[in-house]
């Protein structure tokens, strides 16, 4: 055995040649794990998530016209929008929202058809629930939006 | 007494009959989703296979009469799952055919560039998945790894990464994004070493060769019958695939190679979707060098009613030809929707490719196949 290969039995170097390799795939730019609930993917802005019903942010008023545009568009035909004519005014104003996302395959079709931006799909992606009626949403929940529970680490 | 059991006994004991019946799935993992095969054996002998299939039916052309043409949309993305883009594309060009409009020339390269990432998307499932089955684990994770970029140009584009709806009937429904571009380039970029990598790490391989050649072979003439179409027909040498073929979508303008191999076995099939990938990537090359401004809807009525009529417009999917037919009796509603599936119509040749072999080919062999079978249940 030459004195080269006993130096590099002695202090296995070859061990650490291949742990080099391993410990090389450590770097931080190699890392693609990502630590769910304390870290916090950041998806798409486009991302079609939870579904939203946008107020007016100046006087805090819905933006919905209870059209029925949404209802119509949807191939689920999971979205039930309530209405009245308000008698001063002259118009429809919405009363109540359902939405059964138990139902929805996030296809985006219903944020399509709102003519005035009122129905949105966001980015709130956290949607579980413990039971089924948990995933039908009235007006409130959709106004207010999913407050899943956070983890602190 | 003695005599008696002696007339009773069958010409062949226990022992010689070697002749046995094995279930292999529905939740097998080499059988890619809830196939089951019922597998006639002798010994390590193949003698015969039945596929039972439908554990993944969900009615979905039926499904299809009972919805518009937009809502039909996005139940295509659920059949071939892994390629989502690509039934969408089909789907949309059948009734834009039906309807006979044509998208405008940004969103056909639009759409040129989002199949073909699809069409890597899917082919690096399959290599992946076809590699472990083989038994070698690394591919797997490189091939995740880089799909991983391609989904994530879906859900900037779209906003879904697997059943992302991407497409319209008429044209595209988002405009791209800010750094659309960008991220093809890089894209584009990274990849090509990337499968010099997936190579590198089979295609010398000794067990890999061993493993994957002559195995499953099925000639051209074979492939002609079954109506076996996409990479199995060609690595059979058949030079034949729909985008030059009758091309859509503008792929006529697109400088490309179709990879064609000779022998038709396993190792060949393998070797044409490597080439395939690195072709998809000259062909995103092209088209994102040459977007063209402009609308990205045609003008597709609000409410869409064909006139009465059919159409059947077929592409090329990552796994063969995919056809849609749609029928308009001059409803808002299809009267029929019928897909061909390329799938469907690949595994029928499981049987042809497996008989005579032994029990391990066959999960290379249907490996090979790149069935999904969300399409083949339908």
């Amino acid at each position: 055995m030459s004195l080269g290969r006993l130096f590099k039995k002695i202090f296995l170097v070859d061990l650490f040649q291949g742990l080099s390799v391993t410990f090389g795939y450590q770097k931080p730019k190699y890392i693609c794990t990502e630590q769910y609930p304390a870290e916090r993917p950041q998806v798409a802005e486009r991302y079609r998530g939870a579904p939203r019903l946008n107020n007016n942010p100046e006087n805090d008023e819905t933006l919905c016209i209870a059209c029925n545009l949404c209802a119509l568009a949807c191939p689920e035909n999971l979205i039930v929008v309530g209405s009245e004519r308000n008698e001063q005014t002259r118009r429809k104003e919405l009363t109540t929202f359902t939405y059964d996302l138990s139902r929805c395959m996030f296809c985006g079709l219903c944020e399509d058809a709102c003519p005035v931006d009122a129905l949105e799909l966001t980015q709130d992606f956290e949607l579980a629930s413990y039971t089924r009626e948990g995933l039908i949403w009235d007006r409130q929940m959709l106004e207010e939006g999913p407050r899943p529970t956070q983890y602190k680490c | 007494m003695k005599a008696a059991s002696e007339a009773s006994m069958p010409d062949s004991t226990f022992l010689d009959s070697t002749e046995l019946v094995l279930n292999m799935g529905p939740q097998h993992p080499s059988t890619h989703g809830v196939l089951r095969v019922i597998l006639k054996l002798d010994g390590e002998k193949i003698l015969g296979t039945d596929c039972v299939i439908g554990y993944l039916h969900r009615g979905v052309e039926k499904i299809a009469e009972n919805r518009t043409y937009a809502q039909f949309n996005p139940y295509v993305d659920r059949m071939d799952y892994v390629a989502a883009v690509s039934n969408g594309l089909g789907y949309c060009l059948a009734v834009e055919k039906l309807l006979n409009i044509e998208a405008p020339p940004r969103a056909q390269v639009v759409r040129v560039i989002l199949t073909e990432l699809n069409r890597i998307a899917s082919h690096l499932v399959w290599l992946g998945t076809h590699a472990l089955d083989i038994g070698a684990i690394t591919p797997v994770f490189y091939c995740f790894r880089e799909r991983e970029e391609a989904l994530n140009i879906f859900e900037k584009y779209c906003g879904a990464r697997l059943t992302t709806h991407a497409f319209r009937i008429g044209g595209l429904q988002y405009e791209t994004y800010d750094g659309f571009e960008r991220d093809v380039k890089a894209f584009c970029d990274m990849f090509p070493p990337k499968v010099d990598e997936y190579e590198a790490l089979l295609t010398g391989n000794r067990i890999w060769l061993g493993r994957l050649t002559n195995v499953g072979v099925l000639t051209a003439d074979e492939c002609k019958e079954y109506g076996v179409t996409g990479p199995l027909l060609r690595a059979a040498g058949v030079k034949w695939d729909l985008r030059k073929a009758q091309p859509y979508s503008g792929y006529d303008k697109y400088d490309f190679e179709i990879p064609t191999r000779q022998n038709g076995d396993t190792f060949d099939r393998y070797i044409v979707r490597m080439q395939e990938m690195r072709q998809s990537v000259r062909i995103i090359r092209q088209a994102v060098e040459s977007i063209p401004e402009g609308p990205i809807m045609g003008k597709v009525p609000k409410v869409i009613k064909p006139a009465v009529g059919e159409a059947y417009v077929s592409i090329e999917a990552p796994k063969g030809e995919l056809g849609y037919y749609v029928v308009s009796d001059g409803s808002t509603q299809p009267y029929r929707v019928r897909v061909r599936p390329p799938s469907f119509v690949n595994l029928q040749a499981l049987d042809r490719m497996v008989r005579g072999a032994l029990v391990a080919d066959i999960c290379a062999v249907i490996g090979t196949l790149d069935i999904v079978l969300g399409e083949v249940d339908r």
